[in-house]
């Protein structure tokens, strides 16, 4: 394959590249706000860990010694609000950001200045969560869910400030969204047809539809949680007509979808890295597209499989529980293919590839898990137990941040023109990888056993478990400070430069650019074969 | 210049997105300690002035970027394709906001199908119907709520009608405006597009006549109950929506006037007209479901 060579014809709407801090500040560069989303989201990943170890430091031992019971609630809460709309799904964004255009030839997102605009309202509304937490009374502790009426009757007055900085989190997800559809729908150079886009930028255009569909109605039950707990209406609660159950049916339409937003673009990097490093085509690629599809419009009737025990007409139970069941086979059918683009591959272990391979055993283990939650019986009994948070830990973390690391490992010589650092990279994984293990394998057992979730304290029976959690958790906390170090050294071009195709076996346009990728790329549409 | 169709377009960078997020923050800043503040003391305190600040400087933001947006596109340096995608993302911005008010929808169905007639003991809920409150009597709207708040019912008759009729008409004389444009009649253009404003603006003085009616004569409160809520939350929502969909055409009218606009390059107008059309649809919805049945 051959460098493209940029025409660039200085005289004619060519801006230089800007420096110094307006240059990150007024942005419309894509990789500029790709970079920007990246290490948002990895600072958010920290400071939401940070948040999980006083979790595990106070659940390593029975009993209550490090933290007041309503400031574990405050840390379990806030952990997950920033891990899922903080770290996952901007850390999503940022890898839109910056491989979209370069994976279809176009120049930029479609809307670049409304790309400046959603990523700069996020730290904003992280820091008003943030923030909220030093109110007097403290920050929200209802659970990331915000399950009325603790969020409502029950709730502290800092809520007002969590309902608001979860407006914007979705105006920026919002606008991200509608950036994403509008560049692939209308960027795409010349001869890049639908069935031949890479899957990453199929997995993200579907996404893109369940966002805009599905966070305005979180921004609506947020309202209505709001009106709720200040302005004296009732949604959710039956002395004036409405029911808390009905927050729990319009949070999970969204929750649900909310979900395999976290996921389905994990499916497209595993299916970039797996091909590259099998030196393989991707097996079924037109299967992959539907099955993706499938799984989204999917996504939208299973909701009340969270709402099993909350009690909902027999024929809701049957019927939710059977949708939910058949999310699995397009879910299958994914990870058949990447089984099947593995076989007789002529396979070699670099680090993107060690983590895809991870992801696709250890997101079918939660696939597993979360196939017994779908039996509405059997959940039941695992409802709201350990059992669930080892179910959502093995998809989100092993499965979403997993992804994640390893399409950074994928694409991060390309963005930085240098290789990283290898040993420092193997270290990473495999520290994070036993770890890992031993911080949520267990939690399927304490969960079976009984131990509820959202407790800061814990009956006697379950300490040897937990202190083995404990000891995985913080070995996983420190192993992303590896990951760090690694970062920072490759974002300051220490290591050895690389050529344009990076990897051996890999293809697609963002090969074809130079690494690293020259500020503005694809300024003329490529040719594509 | 040479060819724009053959060449992508990148705009360059711009001060006013980062000013819109400074100003949102203060907004939700602003918003959310004055909510707090008033419950706990009834003194909104200085969250009011970080609100106001932040409305007044998203006001701002919004004036210069559209500013420049319509100086370069007045100096031609758009392309097909920009115009394209603005209007793609137009409508899926306007199909997210279908989806805002479907949760609201969502919950006025589910309070009249399901919470409301369950707490009268429909399907297997006797019990809870016998325990919690007995004397609950299950009718829409729901003028007396299980704890015995009482508010009366909005009519549909009157001024929802008038209003009803006002947007419809108004819907059909901005298509008008656009044929207009379309068929650079520049005089039929700026008068229906004047009387699509009108209209805009005398909806919603009635619907605020209407609220005051509802409060002084009627004692129907956003306090009042589910019926009460999902009264007021759609259409105070809606109302919202008009309101930005009025400012958005007199700005139209206003470019219009200047002499803005040609017959095939008029995003703005385009997209002023569709979400024009789209707060229309709402309301025949919100009639339908609100106030008819
Ligand atoms: C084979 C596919 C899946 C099935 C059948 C499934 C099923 C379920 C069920 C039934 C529950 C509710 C358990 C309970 O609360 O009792 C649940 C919880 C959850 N699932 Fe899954 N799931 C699947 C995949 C995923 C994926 C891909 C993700 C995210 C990437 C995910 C994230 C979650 C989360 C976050 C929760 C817990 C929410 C909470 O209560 O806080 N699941 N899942
Ligand atoms: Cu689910």
């Amino acid at each position: 394959m051959t460098t493209l060579v940029q025409e660039q014809d200085d005289h004619d709407e060519h801006h230089a590249i800007p420096t110094g801090i307006k240059r990150w500040l007024y942005t419309t560069n894509h990789k500029d706000i790709g970079t920007l989303y990246l290490w948002f989201a990895f600072i958010m990943f920290l400071i939401g860990g940070a948040m999980a170890m006083v979790i595990r430091a106070e659940l390593f031992q029975p009993g209550l010694q490090i933290v007041e019971p309503h400031f574990f609630n405050q840390m379990t809460t806030v952990h997950g609000l920033i891990m899922v709309f903080g770290a996952v799904m901007p850390a999503f964004t940022g890898l839109a950001n910056w491989m979209i255009p370069l994976m279809i030839g176009a120049p930029d997102m479609a809307l670049p200045r409304m790309n400046n605009l959603s990523f700069w309202i996020l730290p904003f509304a992280f820091l008003i969560l943030l923030m909220s937490l030093f109110m007097e009374g403290g920050g929200p502790a209802f659970g990331w869910t915000f399950y009325a009426p603790l969020s409502t009757t029950y709730s502290g007055d800092s809520t007002a400030l969590f309902v608001f900085s979860v407006h914007i989190m979705g105006i920026s997800s919002i606008m991200g969204a509608i950036n994403v559809i509008v560049t692939i729908w209308n960027m795409r150079a010349p001869g890049m047809t639908w069935m031949k886009m890479p899957l990453f930028v199929w997995t993200w255009f579907i996404t893109a539809f369940l966002l805009i569909a599905v966070m305005p109605v979180l921004a609506g039950v947020v309202t209505m949680v709001l009106t709720d707990k200040f302005f004296g209406t009732s949604f959710f609660d039956a002395a004036g007509g409405g029911d808390p159950v009905m927050f729990q049916h319009i949070f999970w339409f969204f929750g649900h979808p909310e979900v395999y937003i976290m996921i389905l673009p994990a499916f497209g990097v595993i299916s970039a890295i797996v091909p590259t490093f099998s030196r393989k085509k991707l097996f079924g690629y037109s299967s992959m597209v539907y099955a993706t599809a499938s799984i989204a419009l999917l996504s939208f009737v299973v909701w009340a499989h969270h709402m099993f025990t909350t009690g909902m007409p027999v024929f809701g139970e049957l019927f939710f529980m059977y949708c939910t069941m058949l999310i699995s086979v397009p879910t299958g059918v994914k990870v058949f293919n990447w089984v099947a683009t593995m076989w007789r591959g002529s396979i070699s272990y670099e680090v993107p590839m060690l983590f895809a391979i991870a992801f696709i055993i250890l997101f079918t283990i939660g696939g597993f898990s979360g196939l017994m939650l779908a039996i509405t019986p059997a959940d039941f009994q695992y409802h709201d137990t350990y059992f669930v948070v080892a179910h959502f830990h093995y998809v989100l973390v092993t499965g979403a941040i997993f992804s994640i690391i390893a399409g950074t490992y994928y694409w991060l010589p390309k963005w930085t023109g240098v290789m990283y650092d290898v040993t420092l990279a193997r270290a990473h994984f495999w520290c994070s990888l036993i770890s890992v293990n031993l911080l949520f394998f267990p939690m399927h057992f304490v969960g079976l056993a009984g131990m509820p979730r959202r407790i800061p304290d814990y009956s006697i029976q379950f300490a040897d478990f937990n202190q083995w959690i404990s000891i995985g958790g913080f070995a996983f906390g420190l192993s992303q400070l590896i990951f760090l170090a690694l970062l920072i050294k490759a974002c300051r071009k220490k290591g050895k430069p690389v050529d344009t195709q990076v990897w051996e076996g890999a293809e697609g346009l963002e090969w074809q650019v130079p690494s690293p990728a020259p500020y503005h790329t694809f300024d003329k549409p490529p040719e594509i074969k | 210049m040479s060819n724009h169709s053959d060449k992508y377009y990148v705009p360059a960078q711009s001060p006013w997105p980062i000013v819109g997020a400074f100003s949102l923050f203060l907004i939700a800043l602003g918003a959310g300690t004055t909510v707090a503040k008033i419950h706990q003391s009834g003194d909104p305190g200085w969250g009011k002035i970080v609100l106001i600040i932040g409305i007044i400087s998203v006001l701002l933001m919004m004036f210069g970027w559209f500013r420049d947006q319509v100086k370069e596109s007045m100096s031609g340096m758009y392309n097909a394709q920009l115009g394209r995608s603005y209007r793609q993302g137009m409508i899926w911005f306007i199909f997210s906001e279908v989806m805002f008010f479907c949760a609201f929808f969502g919950a006025l169905f589910y309070a009249r199908i399901l919470s409301v007639p369950w707490l009268g003991g429909a399907d297997n809920n006797a019990m809870t119907h016998e325990v919690l409150w007995p004397a609950f009597e299950v009718i829409w709207p729901l003028i007396k709520t299980p704890d015995g708040t009482e508010t009366t019912a909005m009519g549909w008759g009157g001024l929802p009608l008038i209003n009803t009729l006002i947007l419809l008409a108004s819907s059909v004389t901005l298509h008008y405006a656009h044929v207009g444009l379309e068929k650079n009649k520049r005089t039929q253009l700026t008068l229906l597009l004047a009387a699509t404003v009108a209209f805009g603006c005398v909806f919603l003085g009635l619907q605020v006549l209407e609220y005051m009616h509802a409060y002084q004569d009627m004692d129907l409160k956003l306090d009042s109950g589910i019926y009460g809520n999902t009264f007021y939350l759609l259409t105070g929502f809606h109302g919202m929506h008009v309101t930005m969909g009025t400012l958005f055409l007199i700005v139209m009218l206003l470019r219009v006037m200047k002499g803005h606009f040609s017959p095939d390059n008029h995003f703005a107008f385009q997209a002023a007209s569709w979400y024009w059309h789209f707060v229309d649809v709402v309301w025949l919805g919100l009639f339908i479901f609100v106030y008819i049945i």
